[in-house]
């Protein structure tokens, strides 16, 4: 598999939304699903909430181009949407760090080569209060070790064995992966009582 | 060793395991919709790949389109567009589709066990997170999202990591007037919304044990909402039962082979689990969510929470849901006042789940003010209902009713909550925005507590006008 597709490290200016519990619904609003491509979903990404909320910083001029959002504990709950890591991914994010996942979003953003890392509530707080104090400073994901880098200052932040040999070793576009497996998926099947029809 | 329905499934179905360290898993069933496909199919096109098991994927249209008039072509362009990429595709790739014409039609969750296609022992994968539902017949079934739902038409597979497991007891017997959907909201309030994180919840104990399939699939539904991977109920003679004589399931001699099978793959005696969690069903009472997440419920006799109660974290959310919602700390929710009533959804669209609303529209009036929908799960769950005359008592009672399709529990089509609305809900999720206003407020409830918000206009006891 090319380079290209290796997520070791990326480095990126970032974004902090505080908050737990930050649903996909609220990433994007299901009215803005009735599309047959993902093209469109960056313009919509958290489009009721910065409409409500103009200090929202997804609205904040600092922010713009960051590409490493850090949030809060079990973000991306809710809905399976792809659209919703697709929002995130087409408005510019690269990298996300955060207290916990949604399991779902956090598969979906592997399959997008995005990679979720979990840090500790308190260096969280650390993190998004230096961003939102310097955003200027580059923040640096690093998968492979499994730090976050701001300025001088390192934090531990965690992802699972699998994905993370998936993110670094380039293979988290997993269709060509699976296809090797070859005529064993169909010998698994065989296998099956359901599949032969009991 | 003794072993799990989770780890006899998993092993079953274990393709290789891949350099990443995580299993690649097969898929035995793979239901899609209109909504999570059309990129995937198009990914698919774009690598010169077919679907590899046709005969193992079924489709269906239930998210985005109307309940009111179905007639072709929608109202709505991009419903519409959204159909016809779906007709396409299915014809394209040679796999059947259940639309409004074939009398099957429905929310895929609430179809896939109707048809007898959800069966114990398998796999299944659906591009919707309620996938968790199909559980209840004891089958492990995982909501993906769009580029995994590409994996499993081209590959059948899906890269996986086995959760842990953890079962969910519930223990004693419910009082009258408490639905599967309390239970379910009471088993999130004590676990968390992400209490689930890494785990397959199992759900077992006497209550479990005695509740139909259409109670363990409120149940199995909501496992998402508690943030675990999937859920499940250990096959037994309830599920043998339901699936007996079900179009797509087994007949004849097959289905006394199939049903063994079945049997055979129920987690066994002295296996062991990673947790366990035990609720007392007697303790529940009618649930009613006051916030902006499944986990924020409350028994109908109690008072919203205050956020100064709560672990220093979670304050900004209790405050959040505070403000949004326009409640008070310490208020009662029994006599908040509701805009509109909808029974339906994946969680609770099923003919029972009609039944116990038609129970109580049968004792008043939808009130003044309220608007109050009924949509059921399915073309055949709307045909039963209309056997029993169901459909007469809403209808009398000043409800709508209405043609199947997810409709007002994510507001894709029409049905939507208008500005700041308040909505007694029979759906899965109170999150901010989901009944398709910005701003609409979704109260979380069983269907027979809908109803009776509906006929007194606000949150009422369903056991006082039951009694």
């Amino acid at each position: 598999m090319s380079t290209d597709f290796k997520r070791r490290h990326m480095t990126g200016r970032g974004i902090p939304l505080p908050g737990n519990d930050i649903d996909t619904d609220r990433i994007i609003p299901a009215r803005f699903l009735k599309e047959v491509t993902f093209e469109t979903m960056g313009e919509h990404v958290f489009e009721d909430a910065r409409k409500q909320n103009p200090e929202h910083p997804f609205n904040s001029p600092a922010y713009r181009g960051a590409s490493v959002l850090v949030v809060g504990q079990n973000f991306g709950c809710g809905s399976s949407r792809e659209h919703a890591p697709q929002a995130l991914m087409r408005w510019g994010i690269r990298a996300i760090v955060g207290g916990s996942f949604a399991e779902i979003f956090f598969g979906n953003c592997v399959m997008l080569g995005i990679p979720c890392l979990v840090a500790s509530q308190e260096d969280l707080e650390w993190l998004q209060k230096a961003i939102a104090k310097s955003p200027q400073v580059p923040v640096t994901v690093d998968v492979e070790k499994q730090e976050v880098h701001f300025g001088d200052h390192a934090i531990k932040a965690s992802i699972p064995d699998g994905p993370r040999n998936q993110l670094v070793g380039g293979t988290w576009d997993s269709t060509a992966v699976l296809l090797e497996a070859g005529a064993a998926i169909e010998a698994t099947a065989g296998k099956l009582p359901y599949v032969a029809g009991f | 060793m003794a072993r799990t329905l989770l780890d006899k499934v998993w092993d079953a179905h274990t393709v290789r395991t891949l350099p990443s360290g995580q299993t690649q898993l097969l898929i035995g069933l793979h239901l899609i919709h209109e909504v999570t496909t059309p990129q995937a199919f198009q990914m698919l096109k774009e690598l010169k790949l077919k679907v590899r098991m046709p005969a193992r994927t079924f489709g269906t249209l239930d998210h985005i389109i109307p309940t009111a008039d179905q007639a072709r072509p929608f109202a709505d362009p991009q419903a519409e567009e959204m159909a016809q990429h779906m007709y396409r595709n299915m014809k394209e790739f040679g796999l059947p589709l259940f639309d409004m014409a074939s009398g099957k039609q429905g929310i895929v969750h609430v179809i896939g066990p109707e048809l007898g296609l959800s069966q114990p022992g398998m796999t299944i994968a659906c591009g919707d997170s309620h996938t968790s539902t199909h559980g209840a017949v004891g089958a492990i079934a995982f909501g993906i999202g769009t580029t995994q739902v590409r994996d499993v038409l081209a590959t059948q597979c899906l890269a996986m990591a086995k959760p842990k497991l953890r079962r969910v007891r519930v223990e004693g017997t419910l009082a009258n007037g408490v639905y599967a959907k309390d239970v379910i909201l009471a088993i999130i309030n004590q676990l968390g919304v992400k209490g689930g994180v890494g785990y397959a919840y199992e759900y077992a104990g006497p209550v479990i044990e005695r509740m139909t399939m259409e109670e363990r699939l409120t149940i199995c539904n909501m496992s998402i909402e508690g943030g675990a991977r999937c859920g499940y109920v250990n096959p037994d003679a309830t599920t043998i039962e339901y699936l007996r004589g079900r179009p797509y399931a087994p007949q004849g001699e097959a289905f006394d082979r199939a049903a063994a099978w079945w049997k055979s793959m129920a987690t066994e005696r002295g296996a062991e689990f990673d947790d366990i969690a035990r609720l007392d069903g007697a303790a529940i009472e009618p649930v009613v969510t006051w916030g902006i997440n499944p986990g924020m419920s409350i028994g109908v006799s109690q008072r919203i929470p205050s956020p100064d109660a709560q672990p220093e974290p979670e304050r900004p959310t209790f405050r959040e849901a505070l403000a949004h919602m326009g409640f008070e700390a310490g208020q009662p929710i029994k006599g908040a006042k509701i805009d509109v009533a909808f029974v339906g959804s994946c969680t609770n669209g099923r003919l029972s789940d009609l039944r116990a609303a038609a129970e109580v529209a049968k004792k008043g009036k939808v009130a003044e003010g309220v608007r109050a929908l009924i949509v059921p799960g399915s073309q055949q769950v709307a045909q039963a209902a209309e056997a029993e005359g169901l459909h007469e008592i809403f209808l009398a009672a000043g409800f709508q009713w209405r043609k199947a399709g997810c409709s007002m529990c994510l507001g894709m089509n029409d049905d939507k909550l208008q500005g700041r609305e308040m909505s007694a809900s029979s759906s899965n999720r109170n999150f901010i925005g989901r009944q398709g206003s910005p701003t609409g407020r979704t109260l979380l409830m069983s269907p027979a507590m809908v109803a009776a918000a509906a006929i007194t206009g606000v949150v009422t006891d369903v056991r006082e006008i039951l009694r």
